[in-house]
């Protein structure tokens, strides 16, 4: 029988276990193995078999609540089956309503970051002020120094909040970008054809 | 894949007349010179091929806008003959690798932001707490062992009185600044030169600082002249007459 008697026997990984689940239902961001080692005063090898422990008993299927390692930590979340259920109670105003212009420039920042607005824009051939702003107030880019010398332009990375909305491990997750695209060697050709073919 | 409108745009310019992509082309071969290129011409035409159109077609656009950002870029540089070396040591053969590279970083990151919007809509089903992280504990403050005698002396001090405040600022009296300029004028008469601090250092701060506008009114009128080696040295004051002579030995030799 699955039963969730597990986690309330006496064994000392159990009660770690129940420690780690306690500071995930408390926190609203991703954990770290280290943040749970360092909050729970344990040792980060238990709190891994902990958070294994807990894999068990939260996972699709099992449980209305899941576990799940996003953004360099881990987080609950509500299972997929639940989710028209949350929709008609949340909202979800991080990623409701991006521009075609905002989704390009958050890629931008994924791959290239950190990067400034006049890089972006360099790449996207228009001004990306608008777009930034908009990713900045919705938290899904951040601030992240400026460039070297005087009066250098700020520089903005992707934030932990843009790998949870997009269900990310890490930026490593992210497709290469060279599989991405046509490549330039490919559409040098093309206009070079194009080229010869008008001149003919 | 169907040729889309920005390959397609017939133009009608001064210098050119054909399609956009040949023009590109000839640009880039350097058949044509960028200056006489109307970049406005083609943008207006571009935008009332899209008027045409019931719907606007956003990856023509994006195209558009690439294509034509490099070609003012190649216009700005020919225009300005400073940095025409840099557009000559361009190779047609390097000016097309240049714009490719470009249209693939660009196609790049449209395929990218494709992902996003893919992985957002498989992810669509996943719901998580948002909100601000909580707060971290406050630090524990921890004070050094305390001596009520010492707090009663620090109160002490704080409770007295305070001293009163000078006024005597407020009835300041200024003398003329006349009356500094005649001083100078007559000790260069007997003088050469003289030492400013030299002079002045009898005198209050506020007759100083009188005594200071006097010397910058008659460096003003060209009467004298000022020197001083550094920030804060003495500063010397001379004829202006003595000054050029000194000036024009220093030439001579």
């Amino acid at each position: 029988m699955d039963s969730p008697l597990r986690l309330i026997a006496s064994n000392p990984v159990d009660r770690l276990a129940r420690t780690v689940e306690a500071l995930l239902v408390v926190a609203s961001v991703p954990l770290s193995v280290g943040e749970l080692a360092e909050a729970a005063d344990d040792d980060p090898e238990r709190v891994e078999t902990a958070l294994a422990l807990l894999h068990e008993r939260y996972f699709e299927g099992r449980s209305g609540i899941v576990l799940e390692r996003v953004a360099g930590g881990y987080a609950f979340r509500a299972s997929r089956e639940a989710a028209d259920a949350c929709a008609r109670l949340f909202e979800r105003p991080v990623e409701r309503g991006l521009s075609q212009a905002a989704l390009e420039t958050l890629a931008i920042v994924a791959y290239l970051g950190p990067c400034s607005r006049p890089e972006i824009a360099r790449i996207r051939g228009v001004a990306a002020d608008s777009a930034v702003a908009s990713l900045v107030e919705r938290g899904l880019i951040a601030e992240a120094g400026r460039e070297s010398g005087p009066g250098g332009a700020v520089r903005y990375r992707t934030t932990a909040l843009f790998e949870r909305v997009f269900g990310l491990e890490s930026l490593a997750a992210l497709p290469r970008l060279d599989d991405l695209g046509a490549d330039a060697d490919e559409l040098r050709d093309r206009l070079l054809e194009v080229a010869s073919a008008r001149a003919s | 894949m169907h040729p889309t409108p920005v390959r397609e745009l017939e133009l009608d310019l001064d210098a050119f007349e054909g399609p956009f992509d040949l023009l590109l082309t000839l640009l880039l071969k350097e058949a044509i010179e960028p200056r006489e290129v109307d970049v406005a011409a083609i943008v207006l035409a571009f935008i009332e091929r899209l008027a045409e159109r019931d719907e606007v077609d956003l990856e023509s656009c994006g195209e558009f806008l690439v294509l034509i950002s490099a070609l003012l870029e190649l216009k700005a540089r020919s225009l300005f003959p400073d940095e025409a070396a840099e557009l000559d040591a361009l190779e047609p053969e390097e000016a097309a690798e240049e714009l490719a590279r470009r249209l693939a970083e660009y196609r790049r990151m449209k395929e990218a932001a494709a992902w996003l919007v893919q992985r957002l809509a498989s992810e669509h089903d996943r719901w998580f707490r948002l909100g601000p992280a909580p707060l971290a504990p406050r630090a524990e403050r921890r004070l050094a062992a305390q001596d009520a005698s010492a707090l009663a002396v620090a109160l002490r001090g704080l409770a007295a009185p305070p001293p009163n405040v000078s006024l005597s600022h407020m009835a300041l009296r200024f003398p003329p600044v006349s009356q500094f300029v005649e001083r100078f004028r007559s000790l260069l008469a007997r003088r050469r030169r003289f030492d400013f601090d030299a002079e002045v250092g009898g005198f209050s701060r506020v007759e100083q600082a009188v005594a200071f506008l006097a010397l910058l009114e008659l460096r003003k009128s060209g009467e004298i002249a000022l020197s001083q080696a550094a920030p804060f040295a003495p500063i010397r004051v001379s004829r202006a007459d003595d000054e050029r002579i000194l000036t024009w030995t220093a030439r001579s030799a």
